[in-house]
């Protein structure tokens, strides 16, 4: 009976052992391949146009989901936000609100989410792919590294494309809730453009809000390419993985948007 | 029934009329034994068949040819020089003296069949434009595709894509081509076409040919010589005319396509008795 339970303990502790190393294993292994994609980085600017296309297909492709998300999002936080807000007399600050929430949270956040969804989903089965078709093997059998050529690439197009889309899904929001506030409830504009312009800071709230864009796309992009170079070559690999980058995107965005918030703005209430 | 005329014992860097040695190779995934001891030469300007059942190491001796794989023992010699003890960049710069069909042809699916053709060329050399357009559409020619220079290889039937592949393979007019399955999944016109090429690119281009198949009443007609691979060994090997006059048991077997023999029919098991009584 005793040595039946010391068995099973340590059977335990073995599968333990064994899912612990095959986790660092593959930490390491993700993190060498993160310094091979960085090294490869003057491949992707010298050959520009590789990179100008797969900012296209990251970036240009996600602009529809980006925008439109962009202007509901705003329109709804304006409606919300005006509900609250005049509780307390407070509706010309309606502008504020919306500016803010955008440009420092929501932007990033939910750009990131939308990015990861479509554009890095799609990076990880476009590699994920050539690889099962054999094509990454080609490129390697022609003396063309596919760090290079595939790779570097298309992290570099997310990484550029993402501060954008952000940028432009904070804009798209400002203008809904422009239009439901100012148009739709009757906010004086004035109010509405004024009090946004005074409380929204340069330094602190949009460069603040392009370094998180900047973090989830280097996060997103770098998680879509490894997924998609080191998945199984099969239908079912290739699948299981560009869940994986959507899963393990968005998780990282706001695990990392918490880290960056607390260094960013722990100052806020002093 | 051993090539005579190319004794294993002699290197091959002192024997410039050999493009690939593997002496005494072994390899292994983890704790499986893939390659067990091979030992082949394959002469220059030759068409050489490795044959053997699906899963049997055959593909496993191209990538350690190729240096995509590392031999765990033994030496694979390419044009003289150690595949294994390569760097990086060594590695590569002898790559460009290769070409390689992979089974289903591996053309990037984002070109057209031009792009693909030109991808090598485009990579390796500085040549002007109208240079790389003329050398495309020469190779393309001589595979009977100059016409479907501007499909995408979506656009392409199997055996089109595979002679697209073959185009691209040669485009740097390389030293050793290096042929996987070639012959898989082909209809009988697309397979004689596909054979015929593989025979037609080495005479003319003076090139060295590889061909892992398991495609015998093909490989027959356009080969010089054989070897037959089984469980990581070499079992079987010689000359078409040595082979279809063999006697040797998996040499027939495999020719004469028998599902049962020293390749066994089932997978190793229990005893059928004991497990269907032990159910019951």
């Amino acid at each position: 009976m005793l040595s039946a339970v010391a068995t099973g303990i340590a059977d335990a502790l073995g599968r333990l052992g064994s899912v612990s190393i095959a986790a660092i294993a593959r930490l390491g292994y993700a993190s060498r391949f993160c310094v091979a994609v960085v090294r490869e980085t003057p491949a992707a600017f010298t050959r520009l146009h590789l990179t100008v296309r797969e900012i296209y297909f990251s970036g240009v492709l996600s602009l529809v989901i980006i925008l439109v998300s962009g202007l509901f999002v705003g329109m709804v936080l304006a409606l919300q936000g005006f509900d609250v807000l005049q509780r307390y007399g407070a509706e010309q600050s309606l502008g504020v609100l919306v500016a803010l929430s955008l440009v420092r949270e929501l932007g990033p956040v939910v750009a990131g989410l939308l990015f990861a969804s479509r554009a890095g989903s799609a990076i990880t089965a476009e590699i994920g792919l050539m690889k099962a078709t054999e094509q990454l093997s080609a490129m390697e059998m022609m003396a063309v590294d596919p760090l290079a050529r595939v790779v570097a690439p298309r992290f570099w197009g997310g990484v550029i494309s993402m501060p954008l889309l952000a940028a432009l899904f904070s804009t798209m929001g400002v203008f809904g809730a422009y239009l439901v506030g100012v148009r739709l409830i009757d906010i004086d504009p004035g109010a509405f453009w004024g009090n946004m312009k005074s409380a929204v800071d340069f330094r602190f709230d949009i460069v603040n809000g392009i370094i998180k864009s900047v973090v989830f796309g280097v996060a997103v992009s770098m998680i879509a390419v490894f997924e998609g170079f080191d998945a199984k070559p099969t239908a079912e690999g290739v699948s299981s993985a560009t869940t994986r980058t959507v899963v393990e995107s968005s998780l990282a965005i706001l695990a990392l948007d918490f880290v960056l918030t607390v260094f960013m703005f722990r100052g806020l209430g002093a | 029934m051993s090539d005579a005329s190319v004794p294993a014992s002699v290197s091959a860097a002192a024997r410039p009329e050999i493009a690939v040695e593997l002496a005494d190779v072994t390899f292994a995934y983890d704790r499986r034994t893939v390659l067990d001891g091979i030992s082949m030469t394959i002469p220059r300007g030759r068409v050489v068949a490795i044959m053997g059942g699906s899963g049997c190491g055959k593909t496993t001796i191209l990538r350690l040819i190729g240096g995509q794989l590392k031999a765990r023992s033994g030496r694979v010699l390419v044009a003289g020089q150690s595949v294994g003890d390569l760097d990086r960049d060594a590695l590569y710069a002898m790559r460009r003296k290769f070409g390689m069909l992979f089974q289903f042809g591996a053309l990037f699916t984002d070109m057209s069949v031009y792009e693909n053709i030109a991808f090598a060329l485009r990579e390796h050399t500085d040549l002007p434009e109208e240079l790389i357009r003329d050398l495309v559409l020469m190779k393309l020619h001589a595979v009977g595709l100059r016409g479907a220079a501007y499909l995408m290889p979506s656009e392409l039937s199997g055996g089109m894509a595979r002679r697209v592949a073959l185009a691209r393979a040669v485009a740097l007019d390389p030293m050793l081509v290096m042929y996987d399955e070639p012959f898989a999944g082909l209809d009988p016109i697309s397979l004689g076409v596909v054979g015929q090429m593989i025979r037609r690119l080495n005479d003319a281009l003076g090139i060295t040919s590889v061909v892992v198949t398991h495609d015998v009443y093909e490989s027959l007609k356009i080969v010089d010589y054989m070897y037959f691979v089984s469980e990581g060994r070499i079992v079987a090997q010689g000359t078409p005319e040595e082979v279809r006059a063999s006697d040797d048991a998996f040499v027939r077997q495999f020719v004469d396509g028998e599902p049962d023999g020293p390749v066994p029919f089932h997978y190793p098991a229990s005893p059928y008795r004991a497990e269907l009584l032990a159910r019951a």
